[in-house]
């Protein structure tokens, strides 16, 4: 069975939210949570100062079909490092994790940065110029893929 | 002769069989008797030995309701998926129903974990597990593995609404299951009235008569464990009935010989904005247990907690004393202070173990830095603006007019992260009467409000 599929859930698949780390930007996060909410997600939004270990226990309850991490101030990286191997450690190998926002300090090459978040384990990486619909878009394609489909 | 207003509450502990007469139409407390509790052959030679020092005042009681927390109260074993997240639900619920946690589980039951239930012999399961529509997985092979590993035992079914047939089907044909809402139907929220009152049921129906308190049932009808009987008279106390206000938002600590309990009835929210909540949203009507606190059965790891020369220096005590003391009175329940050196052991040894058993109920604050400078994370309840604190239990009746000092230490110290009450008045409990209103609380909660107004002290 899909992640979250036919479980008797009221909307379609569900999705964590949160801004990651120490990080208190909460007006993005807010207008996150309505966009993807109108696009048909279930989104369970923790808000700002999430942990990874936050993350990961709400999408285990809640079996999550991906977790989208919004990092604003610059230390993402820092934040971000090791999240797919506990992923992996708690059993949800397999979830979407997405990640955008300032990721890094400065006008870094985004190129480079999408790299180098590639490479920790992110099935997506969004800049600072994308906007909702960008996430949006991506998800329905990754979900689809996997055999969900929603919206 | 029998008269509808005057009910007769009793309360089974584990030492004491205590007897509250109220007619509730005065409203007045008649009388008041104990006796010990004589569970382990017939729990009614022992209230009925209190009963006979009530005399024939009590004959007119219309009504005996009790509560009870004798044989090991009511023994629950809590079993969730996420530890912080639906087995932290199960657990609030099982302790806001009256119960003890015996143990509480997380993510799949192994079989060395069913050993552990085998050993632990609890009175009932509370089994939880995703949020409604989240995952089914985890508490289906849960529930798989109880059925098959532990057949007798009772089981409050309360996780994922989405996989309750099928763990109806799992469960067939076991005689006590029962089905409540999900105690975290989304992340981050609770809701655990539902599974209390299934825990209830199951307790009256299933329990009481496990422990030989049905036995009662000529004399008494038992209602509830006593520590929800608690629960109900704090609650009423705070939220006031009809035209009679309540206090507000309060805190109590019921200290006994084994635990101690904390009740609060408050919001909890952070005190400002800048403020960031993390974790669970905890219940308005909260109580935990402290297994490891009491002035008798658990002295010992009191006293390990705190620093016995504090303690002989709150007491004008040297520090042998005080580990002699405790030494004497953890081996020997009934063990009474005989000295005024001694009372004033006991006494710091009740204020350590109330104001730690109060700073593990209330929430905390955690500094945090982040680029726009310093913010506080907050992380259960912020008991700040609470104003009133009950104290109740043996040593509050035992303290006189000194209950005040076993209380003081449930004041926020400044600069200190742990989120007590800020400026509070104390009540003390002396009578011993919480239990009793709780009781009555259901049939006459304005008299329950009233005698508690008239007989919680200022202290």
């Amino acid at each position: 069975m899909p992640p979250n599929a036919s479980q008797g859930s009221t909307s379609g698949p569900t999705m964590i939210l949160g801004v990651i780390g120490a990080d208190c930007h909460a007006v993005g996060n807010r207008i996150l949570e309505l966009a993807f909410r109108e696009a048909g997600l279930n989104v369970v939004n923790l808000g700002v100062m999430v942990s990874q270990e936050e993350f990961i226990a709400a999408a285990i309850e809640t079996r999550a079909a991906a977790i989208v991490v919004s990092s604003l101030y610059g230390h993402g990286e820092m934040d971000c490092r090791g999240f797919r191997e506990k992923c992996v450690e708690a059993g949800l190998g397999g979830i979407l994790l997405y990640v955008g926002g300032n990721l890094v300090v400065g006008k870094a090459d985004f190129a480079g940065v999408e790299a180098k978040f590639r490479a920790m384990g992110f099935d997506r990486v969004f800049g600072p110029g994308s906007g909702p619909e960008h996430g949006i878009a991506a998800l329905k394609d990754d979900l689809r893929a996997r055999g969900v489909a929603f919206g | 002769m029998a008269e509808g207003r005057v009910h007769l509450l009793a309360d089974v502990g584990s030492t004491f069989t205590k007897l509250c007469l109220v007619d509730a139409a005065v409203p007045a407390v008649l009388g008041w008797a104990a006796a010990p509790t004589t569970v382990a052959t017939d729990v009614n030679a022992g209230f009925d030995a209190a009963l006979a020092q009530l005399g024939p005042e009590a004959a007119r009681a219309g009504r005996t309701l009790a509560s009870s927390s004798a044989a090991g109260g009511l023994r629950i074993a809590a079993v969730g998926l996420v530890p912080e997240l639906t087995m932290k639900a199960a657990r609030l619920a099982a302790l806001g129903a009256g119960g003890r946690v015996v143990e509480a589980f997380a993510f799949r039951l192994t079989s060395a974990d069913l050993e552990r239930l085998r050993a632990l012999r609890p009175d009932m399961v509370l089994l939880a597990g995703g949020t409604d529509g989240g995952d089914a997985e985890h508490i289906l092979h849960n529930a798989r593995a109880l059925a098959s590993g532990l057949p007798d035992v009772p089981i409050v079914v309360a996780g994922n609404r989405g996989a309750r047939d099928e763990i109806a089907g799992i469960l067939a044909g076991r005689p006590a299951v029962r089905f409540a809402d999900n105690v975290m139907p989304d992340v981050r929220r609770l809701d655990l009235d539902p599974a209390r009152e299934c825990i209830r049921e199951l307790f009256l129906e299933r329990i009481v008569s496990a422990k030989g308190l049905d036995r009662l049932r000529s004399r008494a009808e038992v209602v509830m464990p006593t520590p929800e009987a608690v629960l109900r008279a704090v609650a009423l106390l705070s939220r006031g009935h009809a035209s009679s206000p309540g206090l507000g938002e309060l805190m109590a600590v019921d200290i006994g010989g084994a635990t101690t309990d904390v009740y609060s009835c408050a919001e909890g929210r952070p005190a400002s904005p800048a403020v960031v909540l993390r974790g669970l949203p905890e219940p308005f009507e909260k109580r935990t247990v402290e297994a490891d606190i009491g002035m008798r059965h658990t002295l010992a790891s009191l006293l390990e907690q705190c620093q016995a020369a504090d303690l002989a220096g709150a007491a004008g005590a040297p520090t042998d004393a005080v580990r002699s003391w405790a030494e004497a009175a953890g081996r020997d329940p009934g063990h009474l202070p005989a000295s005024e050196g001694e009372h004033r052991i006991d006494l710091a040894l009740a204020a350590a173990g109330i104001r730690l058993a109060a700073e593990r109920h209330c929430g905390w604050l955690e500094e945090a830095y982040t680029p726009e400078g310093r913010v506080w994370i907050q992380e259960g309840k912020d008991l700040g603006p609470v104003r009133w604190v009950v104290g109740s239990g043996g040593p509050l009746a035992a303290a006189g007019s000194r209950a005040g000092e076993l209380l003081a230490g449930i004041r926020r110290a400044p600069g200190s992260v742990r989120l007590l009450p800020a400026a509070p008045q104390f009540l003390a409990d002396r009578r011993y009467l919480l239990w009793a209103m709780g009781l009555l609380a259901a049939d006459e909660p304005a008299a329950a409000l009233e005698l508690m107004k008239r007989h919680l002290e200022p202290c």
